[in-house]
């Protein structure tokens, strides 16, 4: 290790790339500089196609820049790709385990590609298994391993040679609260103990707030850089918890989004966060919210309030109406309850993917499937569309088992799937007229539902875009479109907003708030947890059990045991995952 | 009901039809694959290389001679010094057959004395020993007949035979094996058109979405069906187009009944298709599964070798192939312009085929799920 | 803080190492690879060897006699004698020209009224043959069954009477190699051509696509090992499976179907590795230009399956083909591999020939090699 430092680790100059992707050129970065000159974590934040992996794939040289150099320690990507890759770790998003070979020979196989001595591998095998909390599972496929492992196994990979520089791309998405707070725990050690520098790109944006330097990335440009707490600093004073008694947060929040001079309004915890414009004091807004037992508490800044910031000033907002949405037939008195979910059970083989699950949902509300990959939400999911037969149990859905139900029953519900699916031969419009026609909307009813789709979602520039080429915001815009065509009474949402940017994701919530205020009832599953304060009520799933049922409040009543301030909704399912023999309920 | 089954159709050919490649892939394979078909896959020997090794310079072997280089099949003559020397050229693979004339060859001849001509034929490929074998017979046949004609004193034998070849007289096997393309590319389309759209479907996540709208599977069904059904009688329409036109097989027989067939084809296969499309949960098994299909289907459809000579058990096996009736009815109309009620027994098992596969796969629509 | 010396070609047989058990491993627990290896060639080699035969046997011919006497009733008998024909005897020309029409027989043999009459007289009488020439092989077979029963006849009766039933020229031919004519002796080595060319091809064309698409191969990518390690990582393995499929072809070849092998079980093997390094070749050129299974499964059917099968000799005789179509099978390997093997098993060691294929394997090999290597690089655009 040399004392002066004087060559940057990693410089990124002006680097451009673009993909060709059918007939549309798409810049995926545009001019941007990048230095890292100490060792710590770096950060790369920002969106979903904002250009973190291509810039990352640029970095260890699987692609060349159209123009514009990023210099390794001094070599270039271009030309000294293999003494580079001899120099750094790299982590691909999906990074590529195999499968059907164990934890052991996963680690076999990347010490030997590395060139790591015979003589040293004990002694690292063991301070890797270590560090992971793997030693346990070393002769299990890697294919066995829960995500959460399979990310750490992973890292345990990259990591096999020390090396100056790591490059982890998006090592935390998909994984569980319990295993991210380990894939931090892990990284935080290694910069400590081997000094070793990090680029790594995530778009959690409470991840930013751990890294010692980030770059926000956007569209392919650098948005904004520096320390986060810089980043921070100039929101500060800005930001404020907003409750107002007798008022529920989504009636608030419906209110003070549309105020002038509110950049933000989200659900947290029992209160609303606002971030305000700068010259925006509290009085005035007050005022202008319109909400006469407003109350306003300050509230410290954090980095996702200036990413927000940045973003409204360069993105372009959507707001979908629902007025004329048909009033659900309110049944007088008492909730009505649309989902019955009696010991519900579904078995894979001899595998428990769902086991005695019970729970009911009342009309307009929105109800949260909760929990990490694997928990078994997907399939609780797939059994309540009627996609998926169970094994035990009762189910009904509108008072019918959609898998039985006639097709009018079926005309009733709206079902977003986790994967988008549109056909992406076929253009926006094309997806949309489909979808209506299916749906038995005709003629004038069907022009009308089509032209509220791309006018409410945005979707009119786009409208001859084959849906193959829309980028994931606008995927998942479009999906929910073709599921709101006909305006259903009951709406699936499986992980609507996984690997969405937070401004979509706010402007969804916005809208399916709007559709519940309407009565209509929605079933959500998200492995978001601070989005589990928008539900009403929600379920806590783990390893296909139940952890715990009710509304976000007094599920952290549980952990909380009545005495401390209220946990956040991550902190009461990490307390709860990991007492299982907690009795709870 | 009808409408439904319209727009999922409609997007079925928007989606088939939009992407230029997946365009070619549609029109291109079918007629390039028609034409190479039609020239490489024939059984009929044009172009014999062959050696003579004569050991008799008098007219009556040179007449001989003179029969060999005036067919057009026997194209390639090598004058030999030696039997050796020919047995080192067909071991190399330069000469098919060997025609020996041996030194007494004429001197018998004019003696009234069967003379003999030896030949021999490289056997590794022993169907086209056999048939240039029989290409031999036939010239020998007919000098003999010339020769006992011109040269009195040889009996004529009791008996001989007055051959005729019904529908097809010069006995072109081209026109055997054309037809047959046309069952073997439309089974080829109609599989995947038909069959890997319900596991790109469900890949997608597209499939699931359906299931959850009023759509029935019924419905699906047949806005699945229907596409690869018009795109193979489009595609049928274009191949037929081709047999006749370019390699001018004769067509005999009246369209409605060849349409009848192909379509009863299609129907059974699409059948098929669908089955093993709903049975797949990837592409890639659905692939596989058609490719598993396909080829012991065209290996057992009587298509290059007769299902007669077929052992018994695999007689019975193929009658559970719809290509093998599809290969019956084409050949009928082609050549034999076989009537509608002959081929009835070609058309109702294809459509047996064809129902109980639909059967099948619109229940396995609602049972095979992930 | 650079330092690679002498520790690199240690590191790269330790990589190469390390590659090498990690597919054994995958195709190990992988049953799909062994699958195809293994179980398809077994499927394939049935099915072909006991069920595509071009030897017809029991053809059904319909007998018509106008006039029965003693001359046909001993025409008939001589003909029902014939293992390959199976005769049945129809009452008149109506019901036979019927039979031939639905098919139920594949030849019709007419003894007119006059026919006893005019071979008592000496005229050589003309016997009608009618054949339904739909399948013009199959109907050329039956017409040369039908031949060689008339002549045995004739033949017989002339014995009967004295006599010697003489043509002015006999033919005297004998077919070499194969001498009865079998066809499972030419099927066979020409189907385990075709099968080891989508082993060869199919297989590792599938196996490389699986791992770009499971982001396996970006993993590998970024480690120090270069490209032609990771290409020879995949050939070698590949090659052992393909040479396992390959002895076990020739094992049921030889022991299930009774092919002989009557040239040197090493040159077997010598000239079957330089074609399977041409197979491997051609997969890994298909997977170096697509990255999903799909694709790259189609390309490998489409540019080596159906070539193997149409151009190569394998069924279709290339010399009979038109002269572009000709030239085409010239850059089939298969065609070079069926010549091969067709001459190993059932002529022996030919020198000129197997000289000529296996040069023409070994360039076609180090071609296809040559630009999967110059083709690929380490990189993912």
């Amino acid at each position: 290790m040399t004392s002066a430092k004087a060559q940057p680790i990693l410089e990124a100059r002006e680097v451009t790339r673009t993909f060709r992707s059918g007939h549309r050129c798409i810049t995926a970065l545009a001019a941007v500089n990048l230095v890292i000159l100490h060792e710590g974590v770096a950060g790369l934040i920002g969106p979903d196609g904002a250009g973190k992996t291509t810039f990352m794939r640029l970095a260890a040289g699987l692609l060349r820049p159209d123009s514009g150099e990023i210099r390794i320690q001094g070599l270039s990507t271009r030309d000294q790709a293999l003494a580079i890759q001899s120099r750094i770790g790299y982590m691909p998003q999906r990074f590529g385990l195999y499968t059907d070979l164990t934890v052991r020979e996963n680690l076999d196989l990347y010490a030997d590609l590395q060139g790591v001595a015979p003589a040293n591998r004990s002694a690292r095998y063991d301070a890797l298994m270590q560090m992971t909390g793997l030693e346990a599972f070393q002769h299990r496929l890697a294919g066995k391993l829960s995500g959460g492992m399979k990310q750490k196994l992973g890292l345990a990979c990259t990591l096999i040679q020390p090396k100056e520089l790591l490059l982890l791309d998006e090592p935390t998405v998909g994984v569980d609260p319990v295993s991210r707070r380990e894939l931090w725990q892990i990284i935080d050690r290694l910069v400590e103990e081997d000094r070793v520098a990090v680029l790594l790109s995530t778009a959690y944006m409470d991840e930013a707030e751990r890294c010692r330097y980030v770059y926000v990335l956007n569209n392919g440009c650098v948005l904004s850089h520096g320390e986060p707490q810089t980043l921070c600093s100039r929101m500060q004073g800005r930001g404020y918890a907003a409750s107002a008694p007798g008022m529920h947060r989504r009636a608030l929040q419906g209110h003070l989004v549309r105020a002038p001079g509110v950049l933000d309004a989200v659900i947290e915890r029992e209160w609303l966060r606002v971030v305000t414009e700068p010259a925006l004091t509290p009085e005035r807004l007050k005022e202008r919210a319109g909400v006469p037992s407003l109350e306003l508490n300050p509230l410290p800044a954090r980095f996702e309030d200036a990413f927000i910031a940045e973003f409204r000033a360069v993105g372009a907002r959507w707001r979908t109406t629902v007025s004329g949405w048909a009033p659900p037939q309110q049944a007088d008195g008492g909730p009505e309850t649309v989902i019955q979910v009696n010991a519900l059970g579904r078995r894979f083989g001899d595998f428990h993917a769902v086991r005695d699950l019970s729970f009911e949902v009342h009309r307009g509300e929105i109800f949260g499937l909760l929990g990490a990959n694997g928990a078994g939400k997907s399939t609780t999911f797939r059994m309540l569309c009627g996609l998926l037969p169970p094994s035990s149990g009762e189910l009904s859905v509108a008072g019918v088992d959609l898998r039985r139900a006639s097709a009018a029953a079926r005309a009733r519900i709206g079902y977003v799937s986790q994967s988008f699916a549109l056909y992406g031969q076929l253009t926006v419009t094309q997806n949309l007229r489909f979808f209506a026609n299916v749906y038995n909307l005709r003629r004038d009813r069907r022009r009308e539902r089509v032209e509220w789709a791309l006018d409410g979602f945005e979707l009119r520039a786009l409208a001859n875009v084959d849906a193959d080429d829309l980028s994931l915001g606008f995927k998942q815009r479009l999906a929910l479109a073709t599921a709101l065509l006909h305006q259903p009474e009951i709406l699936f949402l499986d992980e609507p907003t996984s690997g969405v940017d937070p401004l979509a994701r706010r402007e969804f919530w916005e809208l399916i708030n709007a559709l519940a205020e309407c009565g209509v009832t929605v079933l959500v599953t998200t492995h978001f947890m601070e989005e589990a304060d928008y539900c009403d009520r929600l379920v806590i799933m783990a390893g296909g059990r139940l952890l715990a049922l009710g509304t976000p409040e007094s599920i952290k009543q549980q952990v909380a045991d009545g005495h401390s301030a209220l946990p956040s909704m991550e902190e009461a399912f990490i307390a709860l995952v990991e007492s299982p023999q907690r009795e709870l309920r | 009901m009808w409408q439904r089954v319209f727009h999922l159709m409609l997007k079925e050919f928007l989606a088939l039809l939009k992407d230029p490649a997946s365009r070619a892939v549609l029109v291109l394979p079918p007629i390039v694959q028609t034409i190479i078909f039609g020239y490489a896959a024939t059984l009929d020997l044009s172009h014999i290389r062959y050696g003579v090794y004569v050991e008799d310079r008098a007219a009556p072997a040179r007449e001989l001679l003179a029969r060999f280089a005036g067919s057009p099949t026997f194209t390639g003559r090598v004058r030999l010094d030696s039997l050796e020397q020919g047995r080192a050229l067909i071991d190399r693979g330069e000469l098919l057959l060997v025609v020996h004339i041996g030194p007494r060859f004429s001197a018998q001849l004019l003696r009234h004395r069967p003379a003999s001509v030896q030949v021999i034929v490289d056997g590794r490929n022993s169907n086209t020993a056999v048939i240039a074998q029989g290409y031999v017979r036939e010239i020998v046949n007919r000098f003999n007949a010339r020769w006992i004609a011109e040269h009195p004193g040889w009996q004529p034998p009791l008996a001989h035979l007055v051959i005729r070849a019904w529908f097809n007289p010069n006995l072109e096997s081209r026109w055997f094996i054309i037809p047959g393309i046309i069952g073997l590319l439309l089974q080829v389309v109609a599989m995947l058109v038909a069959g890997l759209s319900i596991a790109r479907e469900r890949e997608s996540g597209t499939f699931d979405q359906l299931l959850v709208t009023p759509v029935r599977p019924l419905e699906i069904l047949l806005g699945k069906a229907l596409p690869g059904f018009l795109v193979g009688l489009a595609e049928g329409t274009l191949i037929v187009l081709i047999a006749v036109l370019w390699f001018q097989v004769p067509l005999v027989g009246q369209l409605t009944v060849l349409y009848a067939g192909m379509a009863l084809f299609l129907f059974a296969t699409i059948g098929v298709g669908l089955a093993i499309s709903a049975l797949a949960l990837t592409m890639q098994q659905g692939l596989l599964g058609a490719f598993l299909f396909m080829v012991p289907s065209v290996l057992l459809s009587g298509f290059a070798t007769p299902i007669a000579n077929m052992p018994v058990i695999v007689q019975y096996l193929t009658l559970l192939n719809p290509l093998r009736y599809f290969m019956e009815i084409l050949r009928g109309v082609f050549l034999e312009d076989a009537s509608l009620p002959l081929l009835m027994s070609q058309f109702w098992p294809l459509l047996v085929i064809g129902l109980a596969n639909l059967a099948m796969a619109g229940w396995l629509f609602r049972h095979r799920l992930h | 803080m650079i330092k690679t010396s002498a520790p690199w070609q240690v590191n790269r047989m330790r990589r190469l190492r390390g590659l090498l058990r990690k597919e054994l491993l995958q195709i190990v627990r992988d049953p799909s690879s062994i699958a195809i290896a293994f179980v398809m060639p077994m499927v394939l080699l049935l099915l072909f060897g006991y069920g595509v035969s071009l030897n017809a046997r029991n053809v059904p011919v319909a007998l018509v006699i106008d006039q029965p006497s003693g001359v046909t009733a001993d025409f008939a008998s001589r003909f029902r004698y014939s293992e390959y024909l199976s005769v049945v005897q129809l009452p008149n020309m109506r019901a036979a020209k019927r039979a031939l029409r639905a098919h139920q027989v594949d030849a019709v043999i007419h003894l007119r009224a006059r026919f006893a009459t005019e071979m008592q007289a000496g005229r050589s009488a003309p016997i009608q043959v009618l054949l339904n020439g739909v399948d013009a092989n199959t109907a050329r077979i039956v017409r040369g069954y039908i031949e060689g029963s008339l002549s045995g006849w004739l033949q017989q009766r002339a014995a009967r009477q004295g006599q010697q039933a003489a043509s002015p020229v006999m033919l005297a031919s004998r077919i070499w190699f194969n001498p009865n004519v079998r066809s499972r002796n030419y099927l066979v080595p020409g189907l385990i051509a075709v099968i080891m060319t989508l082993i060869g091809a199919m297989l590792t064309a599938l196996v490389v696509a699986r791992e770009w698409e499971r982001g396996t191969m970006e993993a590998l990518m970024v480690t120090p090992i270069t490209i032609g390690e990771v290409l020879l990582g995949k050939l070698l393995p590949y090659f052992l499976l393909g040479m396992g499929g390959m002895a076990l072809s020739v094992a049921m070849a030889l022991w299930l179907f009774d092919v002989p092998l009557r040239g040197s079980v090493w040159v077997l093997l010598t000239v079957s590795a330089v074609f399977m390094l041409a197979a491997l070749g051609m997969g890994l050129l298909i997977s170096v230009s697509s990255r999903s299974q799909f694709v790259a499964g189609q390309a490998a059917i489409v540019s080596t399956f159906l070539p193997a099968f149409l151009l190569s000799g394998f069924i279709f005789d290339i010399h009979s083909m038109t002269g572009p179509i000709r030239l085409l099978t010239y850059i089939v390997p298969a065609r070079y591999f069926i010549s091969f093997l067709q001459t190993s098993f059932l002529a022996g060691d030919v020198w000129p020939v197997i000289l000529v294929d296996v040069s023409a394997l070994a360039i076609m090999a180090a071609i296809l090699l040559g630009i999967t290597l110059r083709c690929s690089r380490k990189r993912l655009d």
